[in-house]
């Protein structure tokens, strides 16, 4: 292989590692857009939480001369998953559900009040600096010629991957077979209906949120051990990724999202590959801008033909 | 079976209903009839608590549900075909009837789902066919067999000829007779007033919020004033 197309596997490598953490953030904006048309705007946020519970949990542990890496990762990620759950799940209900059936830029403000109040509320409690955590998981594979370009391949960037396919496998399962996500569906297309046949609708729109905020934490876990720092801001600008993920894909699709987010982790990494990395986030919402422009719907979200 | 005594409703500032008293017995096929926009379709819907009654009462089989949030309300053995079918077009046929089974068992889904689409066969044809790809008359179908998998004791229907060929029309009141010889009540919501009355034990007429008149289906069906004003003279 020439160097050229080596450079480009390591982007690709690279940009999908990326896109798979946007497309776990992706999956909260899009599914509470479905299912109640609001753009959760906290929900980086709880990513965010869920880096920051990740690294707490981490460094407890480590702290407390635990030193099998497994377990202490595995309760890292359970306690994060279950707190920003309970965050995802309280947010709906003090500060969306309270407002249901009114104008719906209203839902909005309060997300917009909701994501400030909790990132200043870690600034408070945390501080307003990075915190490291030393790299957990090293090595990986180096193929390709040294010669030229020698391509790596973390463990870290095949843990990404593989939790990534893990949570999107058991959500597609989840929502496709079981009787709760039959009643997600259906409550996405028709909620008074859904109401009428006796389902609490209320009960299924806070699944959305925790189900999303659940893997907001998952994501929050895995970058923030890829990355291994993390401050209260990282939830705004992830949002944004995440949220221009989902729009991509067609907001309201989970195929959509998942798609949405891969795109756009390799679209940044070849970005800032071939041109100044600065331009990385010129050409992410620059693209959310042409899809809104030209393409509302995104990719996969093109509402069916229904017969009435 | 179902006592609506006095109810009232608004929508915002306007009011829709006017002290409405309607009573359905067990067993009955008990119609309402009226133009568009008497508020029939809003009397349905406030037996389901969605708007609720501003005043007044609503009883079903002996227990006030009156202010009962919707869910509840659907979960006691009482079940709607609403006005315009809202089938889950991007589920399919068996994911809809599902639906309607939503608290019960899978024994009882089953017995349900074998009985509904024995009455329905076209449902069987359709079954993993997403119910948006069907036609209006099938989606009707859809709609009374999805009601019937809860085993309601009552289900409203509103309207469930609107839109239908006449020979579809025929296959839904003879399903409607049908469900009442298996013991089901029912309250009947129709612009098709001819045909309601003709299978109706009794009728209402509703004009602008109120209970004008009632009476057996046959007295309405020869009433001169309903017939001017309803049956096209």
């Amino acid at each position: 292989m020439t160097e050229a197309s080596l450079y480009l596997l390591q982007q690709l490598i690279n940009g999908l590692t990326i896109g798979s953490t946007y497309a776990l953030i992706a999956i909260g904006y899009t599914m509470v857009y479905g299912i109640i048309g609001m753009i959760n705007f906290a929900h980086g946020e709880i990513y965010m939480i869920g880096s920051y519970i990740s690294f707490i949990v981490i460094a407890g542990l480590l702290g407390m001369g635990m030193v099998a890496l497994p377990v202490i990762l595995l309760i890292a990620l359970i306690v994060a998953v279950l707190i920003a759950s309970t965050y995802g799940w309280t947010i709906e209900r003090v500060a969306y559900r309270p407002l249901r059936g009114s104008n719906r830029l209203i839902p909005l403000i309060s997300a917009i009040g909701m994501s400030i109040f909790l990132q200043n509320y870690v600034v408070l409690a945390q501080g307003a600096r990075d915190i490291a955590l030393p790299p957990q998981i090293s090595g990986g594979w180096n193929f390709g010629d040294p010669q030229l370009f020698e391509v790596s391949l973390s463990y870290m960037q095949l843990i990404i991957w593989a939790a990534t396919f893990v949570c999107m496998t058991a959500l597609t399962l989840f929502i496709s077979r079981s009787r709760i996500g039959r009643a997600c569906r259906a409550c996405a297309e028709d909620r008074g209906m859904t109401n009428l046949l006796g389902i609490d609708t209320d009960r299924t729109i806070a699944m959305t949120f925790i189900i999303g905020a659940a893997l907001a934490a998952v994501a929050g876990l895995l970058l923030g051990l890829y990355y291994g720092v993390v401050n209260p801001f990282v939830g705004f600008i992830a949002g944004l990724k995440a949220f221009t993920a989902a729009v991509l894909g067609g907001i309201g699709s989970i195929p959509g999202a998942m798609l949405g987010g891969l795109i756009l982790g390799v679209t940044e990494a070849l970005t800032s590959a071939y041109f100044p990395s600065e331009y990385k986030d010129v050409v992410s919402f620059g693209l959310l801008v042409l899809i809104l422009l030209f393409r509302p719907s995104g990719l996969l979200g093109k509402p069916e033909v229904e017969k009435v | 079976m179902l006592q609506i005594e006095k109810v009232n409703t608004h929508y915002g500032p306007i009011q829709a209903l006017h002290d409405v008293t309607v009573e359905v017995k067990k067993g009955e096929i008990v119609t309402l009839i009226g133009a568009n926009g008497a508020g029939k379709t809003t009397l349905m819907m406030t037996i389901c608590g969605d708007p609720k009654a501003s005043s007044g009462r609503i009883v079903f089989d002996g227990e006030d549900i009156t202010g009962l949030p919707t869910s509840q309300i659907m979960r006691k053995g009482l079940a709607i075909v609403p006005e315009g079918r809202r089938v889950f077009a991007r589920l399919t046929v068996q994911e809809n009837l599902h639906m309607g089974a939503y608290f019960r068992t899978k024994a009882e889904y089953e017995e349900s789902l074998s009985h509904v689409l024995e009455l329905f066969p076209r449902l069987r044809e359709r079954f993993s066919q997403r119910a948006g790809t069907m036609s209006g008359g099938e989606q009707q179908m859809l709609a009374i067999g999805r009601a019937m998998m809860s085993k309601p004791r009552m289900i409203l229907l509103d309207e469930p000829s609107l839109g239908l060929a006449p020979i579809i029309i025929q296959q839904i009141f003879e399903i409607i007779e049908q469900l009442r010889s298996e013991g089901v009540t029912i309250f009947l919501v129709e612009q098709n007033a001819n045909q309601a009355l003709k299978i109706a034990d009794r009728g209402y007429v509703l004009e602008n919020g109120r209970v004008v008149m009632t009476g057996s289906g046959e007295s309405l069906l020869t009433d001169e004033n309903v017939r001017k004003a309803y049956l096209g003279g």
